[in-house]
């Protein structure tokens, strides 16, 4: 078999096989409703319980602060729509970045369009926000403010725990939403905790299955359903529990490890080095390579346009994206890399390469290799 | 002998592990988001299209009109909030019927709130709807109806078909709750005239966490999940691809196998409701003697507590419920019960016995000899029956 590389795990992660067994459990045998008296009930009521004991623990958060959703961009819907709708006679204005998620972004646009009136802070070139600006755009009516920990398209770490404070000191109360789907497993969340109000995580970027998310609510935050009906997750989401997928979760969560990060940002800063050196129209997007989240890693081929260079390095066996794997399919160029400021050109040149702890120092060799003979290649081609 | 007896497939059934085989290769080495470009994300998404040309072909749908969601309840909230939302400037009226699914009837209450105008539908002693009574409620400012295809309690199958009628003369949108009748029953949207439909993977052997609402080409609803393109630009996320292609394959094979589904259950069933009737007094059976789903059997059993029966089974081991697993935890007696006519105090003492395709004849057989002493000394611990034993004696 030829080798292959999968460095898009931004995108979707493969799921751990011991994640896999504990799924199938559920699935066969232990696949009782939790919401069942009987004993089949009962045991998938232990497991879904005991997940939610694990995937609270990896951020530091109380059990039953933890909502389980189908997806990160459910949790975000839920967070976003949830408390708009639930404070909007406090007031409709509400506080984001330009560089969310788009989960995060058109739900922000769907409430403009029922009349809540948003900010959108803007990123610096490094893909970075000005706490100041923040501050700035705070009004009275300011209900909440919700940013991202790490952008998923070029790694860039943000503020959130300044802003967490930066809230907490205000005159008034305003709710902080924090997506951290990208920073989960690779930076610590359990600081974020004393000023995050909601938190939302995915399993599928952490190894997990796809199909399950959380969103951490702080006790006394109050919240309008997406989702009515039986009343399940503290009757803030129904729906018969996804109990393979949360135990699938649960497992991957249990594996998390603090080390991971320094391990990551190794490779990451050899993946750096070894393009930079290999290929002259190579440059960093977003911030410097040891500032950023250790897992991420966004760079314009000048003269290459990035979906090609997606094609030619899948020939070799290396999958990467050309951003955020949602926004791929469209023809578009980036909104990240727009808001930071970079020229058109550089937003159609750029590759993320994303990386996971089960990605070696052969993977990195070898994808410099890659790009070392694949690039000059298709920059003569792109000049004729 | 320690037996174990599953008898709760409405509230969710086991994977079948041929579902479970098709799914496994989609966690690890086919496990590309679809939304990528290159071969893995390529390899998913034409394996979720597959999938939903699955989907479409069991309920005589286009795959262009099917939309996965995370389950039964996720596209009951998307097509009535959905319609509400878009059709606001048309009316405020939805009609549904009073033995909804919480999934519906929560989603009407919520909308209720927001000055949205809902009529809650009576039904018979069986718990059917009257299509005249569906007709008689429409206004010119009803934009949706929304009736489920089975109940989830009780069994009984409504006329939709005559229902769908009525809504496309009338040209109201028509949504119907089916997550109890794939696999059941041959529906045909498009000979039924259903606009929307709801289905759910758990309730025929697929997956929980994966549902999908079907909708008709040209029907206009407001999006509900904002985020990604993903699903037409309709319903945002990752899409949940090993959970899809369960669905799929389990829709497949529950369509498949349904002449013998039906056959095998409904045989079970009325072994079951026949053995229980026949040899224990104060029973009734709830639901429509006939038109009712093959693998649904819901009793009545005076003077005694459902819960206490419930366990009692259990602890023999077989597993049943006494109305819907959502409502499980809830003092309150069952609001299909009630809407049917039980009094509460006899719709306390239901019991819910879902058959499905890995129970046998000696399943029924086994259940049919504890229940007489189950029920038997239930009684005796109760007042009630004291009081109404004395009243027999006396004359």
């Amino acid at each position: 078999m030829p080798k292959e590389v999968y460095l898009d795990n931004s995108a979707t992660t493969a799921v751990l096989p011991r994640a896999v067994q504990d799924m199938d459990e559920c699935f066969l045998r232990s696949y009782g409703n939790p919401s069942s008296l009987h004993q089949k009930g009962i045991e998938a009521e232990r497991i879904l319980k005991h997940a939610r004991h694990i995937i609270a623990d990896s951020i530091g958060a109380d059990d039953k602060s933890i909502i389980f959703t189908g997806s990160g961009t459910e949790a975000n819907n839920l967070a976003i729509q949830g408390v708009a709708h639930a404070y909007a006679r406090f007031g409709k204005h509400l506080i984001t970045t330009s560089i969310e998620h788009p989960s995060v972004l058109n739900t922000f646009k769907a409430l403009e369009d029922e009349g809540f009136s948003v900010s959108y802070i803007d990123a610096d070139r490094y893909g970075n926000i000005d706490i100041d600006d923040i501050n700035a755009a705070i009004r009275d009516d300011t209900v909440l403010v919700s940013v991202m920990y790490v952008n998923n398209e070029v790694g860039s770490i943000l503020p959130v725990q300044d802003i967490g404070q930066l809230l907490k000191r205000g005159d008034h109360r305003i709710i902080f939403h924090i997506d951290a789907v990208q920073a989960y497993g690779k930076l610590p969340l359990k600081p974020l905790i004393p000023f995050a109000d909601l938190m939302t995580i995915s399993a599928h970027k952490i190894h997990g299955p796809k199909g399950i998310a959380a969103l951490y609510i702080r006790d006394g935050i109050r919240i309008k359903p997406l989702i009515y009906g039986g009343g399940q997750e503290r009757d803030i989401r129904s729906g018969t529990e996804n109990v393979p997928g949360a135990a699938g979760f649960a497992a991957a969560a249990s594996v998390l490890s603090s080390e991971s990060a320094g391990y990551l940002s190794d490779l990451k800063q050899m993946l750096a080095k070894g393009i930079l050196e290999a290929v002259s129209n190579a440059s960093i997007n977003g911030p410097d390579v040891d500032k950023g989240a250790p897992h991420i890693l966004n760079i314009s081929f000048n003269g290459v346009r990035g979906e090609v260079l997606v094609h030619a390095l899948e020939q070799e066996g290396i999958y990467v994206s050309t951003g955020s794997a949602c926004s791929s399919r469209k023809q578009k160029v980036s909104h990240v890399l727009k808001a930071m400021g970079l020229p058109t050109a550089s937003c159609e040149s750029a590759i993320r390469f994303s990386l996971s702890t089960l990605n070696t120092q052969d993977d990195i060799e070898y994808t410099i290799n890659a790009v070392r003979h694949i690039v000059p290649s298709l920059m003569r081609f792109s000049r004729r | 002998m320690d037996r174990k007896i599953y008898m709760d497939h409405a509230a969710t059934t086991y994977v079948k592990p041929e579902v479970l085989d098709e799914m496994l290769p989609y966690f690890t080495d086919k496990f590309g988001n679809p939304s990528s470009i290159y071969f893995y994300g390529r390899e998913a998404k034409e394996a979720i299209e597959m999938a939903r040309e699955k989907v479409a072909a069991a309920i005589g749908a286009e795959p262009s009109e099917i939309y996965f969601t995370s389950g039964g309840t996720e596209s009951d909230n998307w097509a009535i909030k959905g319609a509400a939302f878009a059709g606001k400037k048309k009316g405020n009226h939805i009609i549904t019927s009073a033995i909804e699914h919480h999934a519906v009837l929560h989603t009407c209450q919520y909308l209720e709130k927001l000055g949205f105008e809902i009529t809650y539908l009576p039904v018979d002693q069986y718990g059917l709807i009257n299509p005249d009574d569906v007709r008689r409620t429409i206004t010119d400012k009803t934009l949706l109806i929304s009736i489920m295809t089975a109940n989830n309690e009780i069994g009984t199958i409504e006329p939709i078909s005559e229902i769908g009628k009525i809504a496309r003369e009338q040209g109201v949108y028509f949504h119907t709750d089916a997550v109890q009748a794939i696999g059941s029953m041959d529906i045909d949207v498009k000979s039924l005239n259903v606009d929307m439909l709801s289905l759910s993977g758990h309730k025929f052997y697929g997956p929980k966490g994966i549902g999908s609402l079907y909708i008709k080409k040209g029907v206009k609803i407001d999006q509900f999940m904002h985020g990604g393109a993903q699903e037409r630009n309709r319903r945002a996320s990752t899409e949940n691809v090993p959970g899809i292609i369960g669905l799929g394959k389990a829709i497949e094979l529950a369509t498949a196998t349904m002449p013998q589904r039906r056959e095998h259950l409904t045989r079970l069933r009325d072994r079951l409701i026949k053995g229980i009737m026949d040899k224990i007094p104060f029973v009734r059976l709830n639901g429509h003697p006939t038109e009712r789903l093959p693998g649904n059997a819901n009793l009545s059993f005076e003077f005694i507590e459902g819960e206490s029966m419930l366990l009692s089974l259990d602890l023999k081991g077989v597993a049943a419920s006494s109305g819907s697993a959502c409502t499980s935890g809830s003092l309150d007696p069952s609001h299909v019960l009630l809407a049917i006519g039980l009094p509460h105090e006899i719709a306390h003492g239901s019991l819910r016995l879902t058959l499905g395709d890995d129970n046998t004849e000696e399943d029924v057989d086994y259940v049919i000899e504890i229940l007489p002493d189950i029920v038997e000394r239930l009684r005796q611990m109760s007042p009630l029956f004291a009081e109404r034993e004395g009243e027999l004696k006396n004359v």
